[in-house]
Order: structure tokens, then sequence, then C-alpha cells
């Protein structure tokens, strides 16, 4: 399994009269296909180290590596190319452009990348869409769908690029049980049909035993990492 | 459509109300930039046009712009002389005839000589001091817009009328004569004559209206006692803006001071530029309120769709790419204002060309002097253009450099 992102000795405290440490010595390897959960109460610092994992955030010490390839002194701009076509994110809430229809949110990563001609951009985005079941609301913003749909083309967005990693944070967070599921079903089929990571935060220790690694989190130190259902049978029990 | 300008649209779409009010400010601040240039163009270009309509556009005087070189200076050097009596030179252009074959040689315009004197018109005991101006009336014609500004006879009808005059509306009004009535004209030597009034004019300006007197050159000679005289040539040019140019070359040619029309209306042409800097400082300060109106709206959607951009940049957007978004909006703005703008000031301009008065001097309608120029256009839409830029880049600025983990932690 070839490495896709890892991390070394990742700290991040936000500065202030009172430093706050967010996650401290973070030392993590996440390979192509690995379907992983991050689980911790709040305030340990899943969702921070999911931003560092991602690129939106910047560790204070330690280094990120996308493909091998450190991230520390890369500028804004090529943090943000590899967050184009590298990565795709998922949030708790769906965060759709409101103005903008199901297909065209879809399209929005697909048209700032600009490899494929606008034709091609809707075929694919149609095509993702329709396999995440969004068939008939390819034309519907984002006020005309339900909570699951919105969170559904939220997915759809993320993959839009095709990136190899799809980070999600809480991802199923704002949604009833039955929506939730299909999301995680989603998510399942992202990485064992398409052969891509996901790494989730969630609070939900049933969905996150089901996932294929854990990475339990507390006070910003990875304090378990390992097979999900072993790691957190503690805790479901 | 680019994604940019599709966003930016979405957004501006988003808050009609108030960006319509932005783009007003911003039409409004343009349309009346637009008709306050052309106005104060118009005005400007039909002053200078009347300005250079009714003098000569180089005027060749028996002066000369350094002090003479005194015969003591020629033969002492440095020496140092104190109460020594200065040469007498004789007034007037000096071979008048050479002067003028050369002028004719060269050909700048049209050329006409006269002989200018001080003198005092007397009618029924008023007295009024005037400029009696010798000339050959055709030259005079030639160089001036006289018979244009006739109102009685023709300054043509001196030829062949002995001593006669055309004299100015006012003058005529001041001593109370009408056409055809004599009367006495005294010159500086204290020579008087019976002077007859063959024609009236009237130029609008209240000095030459009542202090200006035309007659023959011959005429003018005599009564001065020098025959052949003169002291002022007039050029009249095909390009009136070529005066400076001729002008100095006259000067280089007949040793004589040479004015161009530019030169005798320096301080005029001053203060026309200074009031065109007023005027453009207060267009530049209209088209900067109206920027407010966008800073402000764009300032209002950078705050509403800070979600949006936090998510843009999570999706791979540089900074600049949301800069661009922001920079569009205010660009839009500016842009369909400047359009709206030009439009309307168009609009006024015209309104403002068809304004019709009637002046109690003038002998015809008159409608406010305005200038259609593509350059009034350029500059307040250009402005417009600028202002609405900056205004959307510094919140545009402002936004693309937000943390956007903060934003979607605040969210979540």
């Amino acid at each position: 399994m070839a490495v896709l992102l890892e991390t070394e000795k990742v700290t991040r405290v936000l500065p202030g009269t009172v430093p706050v440490t967010l996650v401290e010595d973070i030392d993590l390897t996440i390979g192509d296909g690995e379907f992983v959960a991050i689980t911790g109460p709040s305030g340990s610092g899943k969702s921070s180290l999911l931003y560092l994992l991602g690129l939106l955030d910047m560790p204070t010490e330690g280094e990120v590596r996308f493909r091998g390839k450190p991230t520390h002194d890369l500028s804004e701009e090529e943090r943000a190319a590899i967050r184009l076509s590298g990565i795709g994110f998922i949030f708790q809430f769906h965060f759709l452009l409101a103005e903008f229809s199901a297909l065209e949110n879809v399209m929005i990563p697909m048209r700032r990348l600009g490899r494929i001609d606008r034709r091609e951009m809707e075929a694919r985005a149609a095509d993702i869409l329709e396999r995440l079941g969004l068939r008939d609301h390819l034309r519907k913003r984002p006020d005309q769908l339900s909570g699951g749909q919105r969170q559904r083309v939220a997915v759809a967005r993320a993959l839009a690029n095709d990136p190899p990693l799809i980070l999600a944070d809480e991802p199923t967070g704002s949604l009833d049980s039955h929506s939730s599921e299909q999301v995680f079903e989603i998510l399942r089929g992202i990485v064992e049909e398409d052969g891509k990571s996901v790494v989730a935060v969630t609070h939900d220790l049933d969905m996150a035993a089901r996932m294929g690694r854990g990475i339990h989190l507390v006070d910003g130190r990875i304090v378990s990492d390992g097979p999900a259902v072993a790691h957190l049978s503690p805790q479901l029990s | 459509m680019s994604l940019t300008l599709e966003i930016a649209v979405t957004h501006i779409r988003g808050r009609l109300r108030q960006t319509l009010v932005s783009i007003l400010g911003v039409t409004m601040g343009v349309g009346f930039a637009i008709a306050m240039a052309a106005l104060m163009q118009g005005s400007q270009d039909d002053f200078v046009s009347t300005l250079v309509d009714a003098m000569p556009h180089v005027q060749i005087t028996d002066e000369r712009r350094e002090a003479p070189v005194q015969p003591a200076d020629i033969a002492f050097g440095a020496v140092e002389w104190h109460g020594l009596r200065p040469k007498e030179d004789i007034r007037g252009i000096l071979n008048p005839t050479a002067a003028l074959a050369a002028l004719e040689a060269w050909d700048p315009g049209a050329v006409s000589a006269a002989l200018s004197l001080s003198g005092v018109a007397r009618y029924g005991g008023t007295e009024r001091g005037v400029t009696v101006f010798g000339v050959t009336p055709k030259d005079m014609i030639a160089v001036s817009t006289i018979e244009d500004d006739m109102t009685a006879g023709a300054l043509t009808d001196l030829d062949g009328a002995g001593f006669a005059a055309v004299i100015g509306e006012r003058l005529a009004d001041r001593l109370g004569i009408e056409m055809g009535d004599s009367f006495d004209l005294t010159v500086a030597n204290e020579r008087s004559r019976r002077i007859k009034v063959v024609g009236l004019f009237r130029t609008g300006v209240v000095a030459t209206d009542e202090g200006l007197i035309y007659v023959r050159l011959k005429v003018a000679q005599t009564l001065s006692g020098r025959q052949n005289a003169i002291n002022d040539i007039q050029i009249r040019l095909a390009d009136a803006n070529a005066a400076r140019m001729v002008a100095a070359r006259a000067e280089a040619m007949l040793g004589y001071k040479a004015v161009s029309w530019q030169e005798a209306n320096e301080s005029l042409l001053e203060a026309l530029q200074i009031r065109n800097i007023i005027m453009y400082t207060v267009v530049a300060a209209i088209l900067v309120v109206a920027g407010f109106g966008i800073f402000n709206i764009v300032s209002i959607i950078t705050h509403e769709k800070a979600r949006d951009i936090a998510i843009l940049k999570s999706l791979g957007f540089r900074q600049s790419d949301i800069r661009g978004i922001f920079l569009a909006e205010g660009a839009l703005m500016g842009g369909i204002g400047g359009i709206l703008g030009s439009a309307l000031g168009y609009g006024l301009t015209w309104g403002l060309g068809n304004v019709r008065f009637e002046l109690e001097q003038a002998t015809e309608i008159t409608n406010l002097p305005v200038t259609y120029d593509v350059l009034h256009y350029v500059i307040a839409s250009g402005l417009a253009l600028l202002t609405a830029g900056i205004a959307g880049y510094l919140p545009a600025r402002k936004a693309a450099r937000g943390n956007p983990v903060d934003i979607i932690r605040g969210a979540t």
C-alpha cells in the first residue's frame, strides 16, 4: 500500500496571551485505499488534525507530506493546487453555494481545475450525482433538496476532481440515521470500489467501528491507532 | 462566462437592491461628471474661439522686447555713463514696405498693416478718448471678424469716402451721433478733422465698442502727419495654434515684438487651465464618493459570503481567485455604472446644449456651449472603473487573506 499522506511530529498551537495547543506530536501515515476514523472527545483536536492533513491549516511544528512531498515550505497557491486535485473535503454541513444547482456545485472544482471542457464536466458531474442517487435532482438548488441530498451533493463535489484522498469532518453529524447510513455507504463505496482513501472525523462510534482503521485522540495526542473494531471495542462496550 | 465572473454575478444579484443603488451612484457620478466637463470644455472652447476670432492671431507692433542699445553703449562698451540723453527713435515700423514685402514673401497667412493712434472724438460738447485704427478695409476684413460685427454700413464703405470712419455702436451712443453724422477727431499732435460716420459695429467687447474707430490707413497717416507710417501688422493664420511659432519667426525676421494670441492671453489661458484642474478634481471627488457605495456593498457581500469563501478555498481556490471574484464585483458595478453614466452624460450634455436663452447684447438666440469629447467619457468611466476597482479590492484583499479554518469552525 503506497503512502498517501504522512505527518511527522505535527503540532499546532494557536497563538495568544494563553497559547492553546490543538494537536501535539502527531505521527501518522495514511495509505492508499484506507478508510480511517478519527475519534475522540470534543476539543480533542480531531477537526484540527483533519484541517492540517488537508493543508487548510499549517502546523506550528512538524511536517505534513503529501505523496512524499513536504508541504511546509509550499506557498499558499501550491497548497491550494494540491487541495484542488488531490484532496476532497466534506464538512458536517453541506456548505454548497446557494445560488448554484447541484450540478453546478459539483462542477465548481472541475471548472477551477480546467482540465476538461465544459461538456465533459457536465457529463462527469451528472455521472457522479447519479451514482449517489441524485439523478432527478441535478438542476435543483440546495434549498430544494433535503439535508441528506445536500450532503450527498457535497460528497459528489468532493469527488469532482477524482482526488485520491477524501477528508470528512463529521459528514453525518447533521443527518438523520437513514441519511447517515446512505452517506456512510457512499464513503465505503469510495474506498472499496474506487480505491480512494477516506479519513473521517466522527462522534458516531458505531460508524467508526465499521471503518477499517481508528485513530483516537485525547487532548490533541493520538492515544491509539489501529484496526477500528478492535480499537474502539472498549469504548463501544 | 468564467467561474470567477459567474460567482461575482450571483453575489451581486443576491444583493440586487443595494447593487442597483451603488450602480446608480456611479451612473450619476459619471453622468454629471461628463455633463460638467462638456459644459466647462464647451464654454472654454467657445471663449477661446471668440478670443481667437476677435483678435489677430499674431500682432506685430513697433515695440521691441529688449530696450534698444544706445549709441553710447556701442561706442564705449562697458564704460558706465549717467545722464546721457538717449537716442529718440521715430515711432513706427521702420521701412514698412520692406517689412510687408518680407511677410508677403513668407506668406504665413492674411496680413493687414495699420497705423494705430490715440485721439479724442468730440460731438456736441461730448468728448471720448478713442483709438484710431487706420486700415486697408479689405486687408482688415481678411484678418478679423469686423465684417460680421457690422450693424450698419460696411468697412469697405471707407474706401473712397475721404475722411470717414466706422465706429462702435456704444461710442455712437455715448457721443449721441448716428450714421451719416460727422464728429471732430483730434489725434495726439492736435490735428483735428471732421469725420463722417459711414458704419457702425458691435463686437460685444465693451472696450472695443466704446473706444475704437476705423479709418482708412491714408486718413490715419494724414492725421498723424506721417505719410507711409505703420505701427501695427496683424496676421491671421489658417491654423490659430501655429501662432506662437509664426510670432517667433516674424519677430526674428523683423526685429519687432510679435505677440501671438496665446501670449497676449497667457494669464487668461492659465486661469482656464486652473479651472480645468478644479473641474477634474471635483469630478474625481464625485466618483470617489460613488466608490464608497461600491466599497460598502462589496464589504457586505464579503461578510455575508465568508463561508462560501472558506469553502472555495477548501476546494482549492487560491487567494488571487477569491480576490478576483470581489474585484470583478466592484468592476462590474463600476463598469455598468460607467456605461449607464456615459449614456446619462450624453443625454445631459444634449439637454444642456439645447437650453436656449437670449442675451440683451446678443444678436441672436444663444445656446449653452457644450463639447462632445470622447476623452470626457473615457476619463469619467475610467475613473469610475478605477474607483470601483479599488473599492472592490480593499474588502477583496481582506476576504482572500482570511483563514478558512476559522470561518468553517465558526460556521459549524
